[in-house]
């Protein structure tokens, strides 16, 4: 970090750190695709290790790849004092960069089953769901709903309102995060909708997609996040 | 947005329905196709849309869009929001009327009502597999491709432009060519004073299932980019499918069609029309005239 003020652009080039890379003399961070904490396979037959693989592969990397493209764009944008190249920028940098978020979440919101894939929450959350939806079933059945209703693309949501201390289930729509809906909500399972999540697997059948992710939901991360939240 | 336009020549129907929405349709009355009004046995009239095949059989695009595809494609999904919209509108005012007729109706100035979602999709989907034919491709000809170099450039800046725009159209959606008659860039306002350069051909994208003719535009061609219009031949490979549907697929022919129908209309409207100005709706969607090139959703490479 230290060279940043002396070193050139060309020198800088070859500086790796594990997710960022520093460009130009503010050194800018840019992201890299997150791995996988499992193997591609390892969530079927729920949802295929093709799609896993062209999601996180392709999909996932597209979003990274074009998240940094606009960064370094408005970098340049910002450092030149051009509004309105800024302006312009910034649809990409919502979708790209929101769509890296989301996907980054989505990942670790599934296990495999012997990981404790579908395994049902316990503890805080747990009571929390059955206070707030009378049941885990409840819950389910109304985030299976939510998302088959989605129009178009997008994503289901169950969320923490950090404020209002309550669980919430809501959806996006394209890559919009949570926090779109309400300023204080937390994002605790996310459940991708968009037809790349699930139609080699599932075709036009959303709702079989969201009978069957369930089995895959991973509750202990979604546990961990309300418990720090909460505390 | 909406004009009340009285004519003389053959009687399109004018709605007299309580909405907002007495507009001059686009697409003949025949074409509108219904079910035989059933009495059932309750005494309930039962009516609603039928399929409309394409005008090629399921595999007869291959090897650009497979028949596995257009067996989804068109066997389910165009399928359900046939059937979808029927169970919707039946028994109600959207009952009797015709299918661009529920989709102008039931867009409710961007207030979209329940049927619009089955029933824009069903129209684009229907106007999506008329803009596609075997052995498509290649350049238009005539007065549509006057048109198109005179408002884009070349028809390689107009390919350039609503290539970008496809690929640009984040999330679900359309991409549109259409003639937009003496309308304005703001808010769909009528031009008052239109002139031949006022009628012009513009690239629109749009979200979900909205299409142009809620702008009271002619749309001329489109292409789906929901994913599921090219996940099962192209994956996440978007702009590959647009190449593809430009360079294999496009029907130049029926695109110029439906421009010299859009032009007579126009004049149509002109003669016999008194255009008259709406109140300035600021629910109303602005299109997106698309501009930017540079950012490709799909492609990893």
């Amino acid at each position: 970090m230290a060279i940043r003020c002396v070193a050139s652009r060309r020198t800088l080039a070859g500086l790796k750190e594990t997710s960022s890379r520093l460009i130009g003399f503010r050194g800018i961070q840019t992201f890299t695709l997150p791995d996988l904490p499992y193997d591609y396979g390892a969530l079927e037959p729920a949802i295929s290790g093709e799609i896993m693989q062209i999601h996180h592969q392709k999909h996932h990397q597209t979003y990274v790849t074009n998240y940094n493209n606009a960064l370094e764009q408005l970098d340049q944008a910002v450092s030149k004092g051009d509004a309105s190249a800024v302006v312009k920028l910034q649809s990409a940098i919502k979708f790209n960069g929101a769509g890296h978020v989301n996907h980054s979440i989505f990942w670790k919101n599934l296990a495999p089953v012997k990981e404790g894939g579908g395994e049902p929450p316990k503890g805080s959350l747990g009571s929390a769901i059955d206070t707030h939806f009378g049941s885990l079933e409840g819950l389910v059945k109304k985030m299976s709903a939510e998302g088959a209703a989605v129009q178009g693309s997008g994503w289901v949501w169950l969320g923490l309102d950090k404020e209002l201390k309550k669980l919430v289930v809501d959806t996006t729509a394209n890559q919009d995060p949570l926090v779109t809906k309400g300023g204080s909500l937390v994002p605790l399972v996310g459940i991708d909708v968009w037809e790349h999540a699930y139609y080699l697997q599932y075709k036009n059948v959303r709702p079989e997609y969201l009978k069957n992710v369930w089995k895959v939901i991973n509750w202990k991360y979604a546990s961990e996040i309300y418990e720090k939240e909460c505390n | 947005m909406m004009t009340v336009a009285v004519t003389a020549i053959s009687s399109p129907l004018l709605l007299h329905s309580q909405g907002p929405n007495r507009q001059l349709l686009q697409w003949k009355r025949n074409e509108k196709r219904r079910l035989p009004t059933k009495v059932a046995g309750s005494g309930v009239i039962t009516a609603g849309f039928e399929l409309k095949p394409p005008p090629y059989s399921l595999d007869a695009l291959e090897p650009h869009m497979s028949r596995e595809t257009l067996d989804y494609h068109w066997g389910k999904h165009y399928r359900t929001y046939i059937e979808n919209l029927n169970k919707q509108i039946v028994g109600t005012d959207l009952d009797a009327l015709s299918l661009e007729e529920v989709v102008l109706l039931s867009y409710n100035r961007g207030n979209m009502l329940p049927a619009f979602n089955n029933a824009a999709q069903a129209w684009n989907h229907e106007f999506f597999w008329e803009s596609i034919q075997p052995g498509g491709g290649g350049k238009p000809t005539g007065e549509l491709l006057r048109l198109i170099e005179r408002d884009f450039g070349s028809f390689e800046e107009f390919l350039e432009r609503f290539k970008s725009a496809a690929a640009s159209n984040f999330g679900s959606g359309w991409t549109w060519l259409a003639y937009k008659a003496n309308r304005l860039e703001v808010a769909n306002a009528v031009n008052p004073l239109p002139k031949e350069e006022d009628k012009k051909l513009v690239i629109v994208k749009t979200p979900n299932a909205v299409n142009p003719l809620v702008w009271d535009y002619s749309p001329l061609l489109t292409i789906d980019t929901w994913e599921h219009a090219y996940y099962l031949d192209f994956e996440n490979r978007r702009a590959e499918y647009i190449n593809t549907f430009m360079e294999k697929l496009v029907s130049w022919e029926t695109v110029n069609t439906r421009l010299e129908a859009a032009m007579v209309r126009a004049t149509q409207r002109e003669q016999e029309g008194t255009y008259t100005e709406e109140e300035a709706n600021p629910d109303d969607e602005e299109p997106e005239v698309y501009l930017d090139s540079d950012i490709d959703v799909s492609e990893v490479d």
